[in-house]
């Protein structure tokens, strides 16, 4: 990571693609107009993403291509914890033990661990408050939710992701 | 009859995800406390959006507007959480401690 700002021009030249190929897809109205509108929106969201520094956290493209991966994983595990979650809500005795647990993440990157942060908040039962340096503070509604994240299992899964090669 | 079966698999998870909704709403209303009425609301905001979706997308078929059903859900799935952090950090940020009824490895 470079310490002044410049964003590499095949990164810039690679989100406009993407961004182009989808607004076509989207919009499905070949017309002049329309045509010039989407190209002007799509240079304007580059801009915006320029200053708002998007380049600086951009993710290598094996990360990307991984992602369906562990997202088939996540969702084994939203329907588990959200099973879970609805027994609890529908049990007349209200069975819940909320539970604060601090997770120490080796995740050295922000976007991974936004990435990690959004997982835990994904499954439904443990919702992340606060990502501070390298800790997360993780509200869990059940004992079995947080023995869960002691497990490290989202974290290994998202560490997988950044492996170089 | 293909057709009849995947009527009826997308009629399955309409209702499954609607159910969930329901669910959600029901836990909103019986939990006590912020931070445990969140949880009800992210079963709302995941399960109840996968399963809407995939019903959805059954609906539609192999065609475009598939794609852009399942691309809503990615986006809906990514904003979710995010929302649900930032909601969650500024009651902490402005002083609204979680209750816990026992004590785990507290900050």
């Amino acid at each position: 990571m470079s310490s002044s700002y410049s964003a590499r021009p095949l990164q810039i030249a690679g989100l406009l693609l993407i961004l182009l190929i989808s607004w076509a897809l989207w919009s499905g109205i070949y017309k002049p107009l329309l045509i010039g509108l989407g190209v002007f929106s799509c240079l304007l969201s580059i801009w915006v993403a320029m200053r708002t520094g998007f380049f600086l956290h951009a993710m290598p493209l094996r990360t990307f291509l991984r992602l369906p991966l562990m997202w088939w994983w996540l969702l084994g595990e939203v329907v588990k914890s959200s099973l879970e979650v609805a027994r609890v809500i529908l049990s007349p005795s209200l069975p819940i033990q909320p539970e604060l647990v601090e997770l120490t993440t080796t995740e050295e990157t922000d976007s991974g661990k936004v990435i990690l942060g959004n997982c835990i908040t994904l499954s439904p039962g443990t919702v992340t408050i606060d990502v501070h340096e390298n800790r997360l503070l993780v509200h869990c509604l059940t004992a079995q939710g947080a023995a869960g994240l002691r497990s490290r299992e989202s974290e290994r899964r998202v560490a997988r992701l950044e492996i170089k090669r | 009859m293909i057709e009849l079966v995947l009527d009826i698999l997308s009629w399955v998870l309409l209702c499954t995800g609607g159910a969930f909704v329901l669910i959600g709403g029901i836990g909103a209303l019986r939990l006590p406390g912020f931070y445990t009425r969140l949880h009800a609301a992210s079963l709302t905001e995941t399960m109840a959006t996968i399963l809407i979706f995939a019903g959805m997308i059954l609906q539609a078929g192999l065609s475009l507007a598939a794609i852009k059903l399942f691309a809503i859900m990615v986006f809906l799935l990514l904003t979710a959480p995010t929302a649900s952090y930032a909601l969650a950090n500024a009651a902490l940020q402005s002083g609204l401690r979680p209750v816990a009824q026992r004590e785990g490895e507290d900050a």
